[in-house]
C-alpha cells in the first residue's frame, strides 16, 4: 500500500471515530440534560428541595399580576398536561415576556409552594414573520395553530 | 481538457492566482453585505410577530453563527487534504481559515448576547447551543494556540490538523443540541434553527449577508495564505524574485 492510501485510510477511520464521539455525545445529552425541569416533572417532586433550577413552561394567560407599589410580578406557569406552579419575582420582566408565551426562570421553591424566581427569561421560537403578515396567517388558519400554545 | 489540479497545490503557483483572486472576493463581500444589509434594514417588515426592530441584528448573528461553523469545516477539509497528500499549501491554508473562523465565532456570540440581552433578558445563559458555541470558540483558539506553540511547521502542522479534525465532533453536537428530532429531548433557551417559520424577506436578508461573509472569508483567508506562504518560503529564490520582495528591498 502507498503511504498515501495509507494516511487516507488513517484520516478516515479518525473522522468516523470523531462521527461516533459526536453521535454518542448528542445522544448522552438527551434526556440527561437537565437544563431545566418542567412544572410535571417538579410537582412529582424530581427536584430536590431547596436547590436552584430553572423551571420552563408557559406563562398562563390571564394569570399575570403585578404590584402596584414595586417590581414584584407573580404569573402561573403551566405545561400542556394542566400542571401549574406559580412563579414570585422582583425582577424586570423581559420585552418578550408575555401571557401565553414560553419562559425560563432561574430560582428555588419555597414551602410555600410558589417559585421564587431571581432571573426570569423569555423564550421565543424559531418564527421570523411580520405582525400583519402572521395575524392573518392565523386567522386564514383558524383555529390558530397550536404551535404558540404548545409546551414541551 | 485535462487540468493539472495539483499545478496549484505548489505556493509558487498559487501566490500570484490568489493575488488575482483576492479583490474580485472583496468586491463580491462589498457588494453583497452592502445590499443584504440595505434590504434587511430598509426592505423587511419593522415589527414582527412577537419581536420589535431589535430582530434585525438577525442579518448578521445568523450570517456569521454559519460561518463559524461552516469554515471550522473547511479547515477541517484542508487539515485533512494536508494530513493525505502531505501538501503544504494545505496546511496553510487550514491555519489561514482558522483566525477568519475565529472573528466569525466572536461575531455571532457578540450579536447573539446583544439580542439575548434586549429579547430574552440575558446575555448569557448556559443552554446547550450557547455552551458549545462556546466551546467552538475554545477549539478555534486551542488550534492556533498549538500551531504557534510548536516551532518546527511541520510538526505543528500535522499536531494542530489532528485537533481539529477531533474538534470537528463539536459541529453536529452545537447543531443537533436544539434541533433534535423530539423537542421534548432537547430543552434550551435558544430557539431551534429553522428556515421553516422565516418568512422570505427576511430571509433573502439573512442569505445575501452569508453570501458576503464567505466573499469576506474567501479574501482574507487568501490574504492570510499569501502571508504565511511568503514567510515560510521566504528562503526560496521565486520568493526573492517576486516584485513586491524585490521593491522593498530597495527602499530599505
Amino acid at each position: 500500500m502507498k503511504p498515501r492510501t495509507k494516511r487516507l485510510f488513517f484520516v478516515l477511520l479518525a473522522l468516523c471515530c470523531v462521527g461516533a464521539a459526536s453521535a454518542l455525545i448528542t445522544k448522552a445529552m438527551k434526556g440527561n440534560l437537565a437544563y431545566l425541569h418542567t412544572p410535571e416533572q417538579v410537582l412529582a417532586g424530581e427536584v430536590p428541595e431547596g436547590q436552584v433550577f430553572r423551571l420552563g413552561g408557559l406563562v398562563k394567560e390571564g394569570s399575570l399580576e403585578r404590584s402596584k407599589t414595586d417590581l414584584e410580578a407573580r404569573f402561573i406557569v403551566r405545561d400542556n398536561r394542566n400542571n401549574e406552579i406559580t412563579v414570585v419575582t422582583n425582577k424586570i420582566l423581559p420585552d418578550l415576556f408575555a401571557e401565553g408565551k414560553s419562559q425560563v426562570s432561574r430560582g428555588k421553591m419555597a414551602k410555600d409552594g410558589l417559585f421564587y424566581a431571581e432571573e426570569v427569561l423569555a423564550k421565543h421560537d424559531a418564527e421570523y414573520m411580520p405582525k400583519e403578515l402572521s395575524d392573518t396567517l392565523n386567522k386564514e388558519h383558524a383555529p390558530a395553530p397550536a404551535k404558540k400554545g404548545t409546551y414541551q | 481538457m485535462k487540468i493539472n489540479w495539483f499545478k496549484y497545490s505548489a505556493p509558487m503557483s498559487f501566490y500570484p492566482l490568489a493575488g488575482k483572486l483576492i479583490p474580485l472576493f472583496w468586491i463580491a463581500a462589498i457588494v453583497c453585505i452592502a445590499g443584504g444589509l440595505y434590504w434587511g434594514f430598509f426592505k423587511t417588515a419593522d415589527v414582527l410577530n412577537d419581536q420589535k426592530q431589535y430582530y434585525r441584528i438577525i442579518y448578521v448573528h445568523v450570517a456569521s453563527a454559519w460561518m463559524a461553523m461552516w469554515l471550522y469545516a473547511v479547515m477541517v477539509f484542508w487539515a485533512m487534504l494536508g494530513l493525505i497528500f502531505n501538501t503544504r499549501l494545505s496546511y496553510m491554508l487550514a491555519s489561514a481559515t482558522a483566525i477568519t473562523g475565529t472573528v466569525m465565532t466572536v461575531i455571532a456570540l457578540a450579536t447573539g448576547a446583544i439580542w439575548g440581552k434586549t429579547s430574552w433578558g440575558t446575555y448569557w445563559d448556559w443552554d446547550p447551543k450557547l455552551t458549545s458555541f462556546l466551546i467552538l470558540l475554545f477549539v478555534y483558539i486551542g488550534y492556533i494556540a498549538l500551531q504557534s506553540a510548536i516551532d518546527d511547521k511541520r510538526r505543528s502542522d500535522k499536531a494542530s490538523a489532528l485537533l481539529a479534525l477531533v474538534g470537528l465532533a463539536l459541529v453536529p453536537i452545537i447543531y443537533y443540541a436544539v434541533n433534535c428530532p423530539d423537542p421534548t429531548e432537547c430543552a434550551s433557551l435558544h430557539q431551534e434553527s429553522s428556515l421553516k417559520r422565516v418568512e422570505s424577506n427576511i430571509l433573502i436578508g439573512m442569505l445575501v449577508t452569508t453570501l458576503g461573509f464567505w466573499m469576506y472569508s474567501f479574501a482574507t483567508t487568501l490574504m492570510r495564505a499569501r502571508i504565511i506562504i511568503l514567510e515560510r518560503e521566504r528562503s526560496t529564490t521565486w520568493v526573492s524574485k517576486l516584485a513586491e520582495i524585490t521593491n522593498s528591498e530597495r527602499k530599505h
